[in-house]
This record gives C-alpha cells, structure tokens and sequence, in this order.
C-alpha cells in the first residue's frame, strides 16, 4: 500500500512538474546553419524572441543588417529562413514564445529584441551603467548576464549583473 | 655514434623546416593565384600584390560604404595580430596570419567576406588586386 501511494504521489508529482520542465528552458537551436551564420558575428538569439513577421523582415534586410551587409547565399538564406519561421514566437508556442508574439511600431516588424515590449519591461530595473560597462558593452550579447542563454536558459535566478569592482552580483539576491 | 650525431643535424634541419611549413598554406596559395588571374584581366599593368597596399587599405577611412563601418579597423581593430570586435561585440580572431593560421585558405569564406565587407566599408565589390593586396599584408604580419 505505501509503495502504491508512493508511487502515485510520485507520477502525480511528476504530471504536475511536466509542463513547467517542458516548458523551460527554450529549445535549443538544431539547425546548424542557423548556429553557425547568425552564431558568427552575435549570440545566435532563439527565435522564440520574435514573431515569424520580424524574421521574414530580417532576411528580406540582410544587405542592410543593422548597418551592415550580412548577406548569404539562397541556399543557406532560405534554410535559416525556415528554422527562423519555424520557430518564431507564437500564441501556441511555450510560455516564453507566447511572450514576444507582439512586436511591431507604427505597424512594421520589430528587428531587435530590445526593442519588443516585453524585452524592455524585463529589463526595466537595471541600472544604465549595467549597460555601459566593459563586461556587457552592448544589449547584443544576452550572455554577459544570462550566463546560461546560449542554452536557452534565461531564468532569474541565473542572472548576475555587473558589480563595483569587477565583481558580478547575482540578480535575485 | 651515428645515434649522437643524428641528433644535432636533425635539430638544425626541424629549425629550417618549420617556418616555411608555418608559412606555406595550399588553400591561400590557390587563393591568391586565382585572384592574381583576375587582376592580370582587370588591369593590364598588373605587376604582382604588394603589402604596403593592403596595408593602407586597410587603414584607411572610406567614404562611400555604411556609416558604422567607415574603415576595416571600426570592427577588426587598428591591429591585425590583435583581436577585433564585431558592432554585437563579439570577438573575431586577428586578421594576421601569424595569429590566426588558417585565414585565408577557405575560398568560400574568403569570398563571402569580402563580398560583405568590402560593400559594408567601400560600399562597392573589391577589386582583385585589392583582395590580393589585402591576404598579402596580413600574411606579413
């Protein structure tokens, strides 16, 4: 009998902990175009970040990326094109997807992630210096804080920031 | 006794042997033959790369290609055996072969960067002889 609610405690437990363990972190990237291409000048950012609308604007601007040309051959264009797509954030994706679904201005895509609402409104509290300084540098790189974003790991409790000198500070501290 | 006096003659000969392995590449010299065809078809003057070249090359402040880009240093900085920076700041090897030995002997990716920054810095395509210039600077340095 105790090993029966045992193990019914234990699946009830593990049905209950699924959709959370499912749910987080992102997938990480399989397409190794995708990795290597996008991986190549800036973290390789999980689509899930923007809707399929602002990944279709990207690879229609890769002459044009960010100010400069970060064009590709068709062949490996349209195979990032199709993982972007695939995988863009989405009303019936994971509960991160479902977060960054909307990001337009004035009605056109939005290109950079820090620029989406939900970026931003996460991102609220930190201080400007955060950005500025030499460990961080630039909004591009999620890894300076996120230390387990390539992998898709973009929980609070695996967030430091910056410190006085030359210290990190975790964020849920 | 041949053992004792093997042994210096072949320290001698791995002392000689090595730098020109370190700096023979087939890949590169694929590379730079082929450009150099191009350049004989591009100018009728051609007479060969030159360092100096590549050098100014990439140093100098252009004009017509995208605002944050004026110059290769903007990103690869203003030394080629040091590391760069890309604008997302990530990090890119040094340029100088002497740093970075397998630069330059991948056809596809020689070409792909230069198509891309050649149009991000100069706004234009590099000619032949200025991609050529370029490979021979950095593999002097």
């Amino acid at each position: 009998m105790r090993t029966t609610l045992f193990a019914l405690g234990t699946a009830v437990l593990v049905a209950a902990a699924a959709p959370v363990l499912a749910d987080r972190p992102l997938p990480p990237i399989t397409n190794d175009a995708v990795s290597k291409e996008c991986g190549e000048c800036h973290m390789a950012y999980q689509p899930q970040f923007l809707p399929r609308a602002s990944w279709r604007k990207m690879m229609d601007t890769l002459p044009d990326h960010f100010g400069e040309d970060a064009s590709l051959d068709p062949v490996t264009a349209g195979n990032i094109r199709r993982y972007l797509e695939d995988n863009a954030a989405h009303t019936k994706g994971n509960s991160w997807a479902r977060k960054y679904t909307r990001a337009r201005a004035n009605g056109a895509p939005l290109l950079r992630i820090s620029d989406t609402r939900h970026w931003r409104h996460e991102h609220d509290e930190l201080p400007k210096e955060a950005w500025s300084d030499p460990r961080v540098r630039s909004k591009a790189r999620c890894d300076a804080c996120h230390i387990g974003a390539k992998a898709g790991d973009y929980e609070e409790d695996n967030v430091r920031v910056p410190g006085p000198n030359n210290t990190w500070i975790n964020w849920d501290d | 006794m041949i053992r004792f006096t093997a042994l210096p003659v072949l320290a001698v000969l791995s002392v000689l042997v090595v730098p020109a392995v370190a700096g023979a590449n087939p890949g590169r010299d694929a590379i730079l033959a082929e450009l150099s065809a191009q350049a004989k078809d591009q100018a009728s003057g051609f007479a060969g790369f030159d360092a100096g070249r590549g050098d100014v090359l990439f140093r100098h402040r252009h004009t017509g290609g995208k605002p944050a880009t004026p110059a290769c240093t903007s990103c690869h900085g203003p030394s080629p055996i040091q590391a760069g920076e890309t604008r997302a700041g990530k990090v890119i090897d040094p340029l100088a072969v002497s740093r970075t030995p397998e630069r330059y002997s991948d056809p596809e990716k020689v070409a792909k960067w230069f198509r891309r920054n050649c149009n991000s810095v100069l706004g234009r395509e590099c000619t032949a002889r200025e991609k050529g210039d370029f490979i021979t600077f950095m593999t002097s340095q």
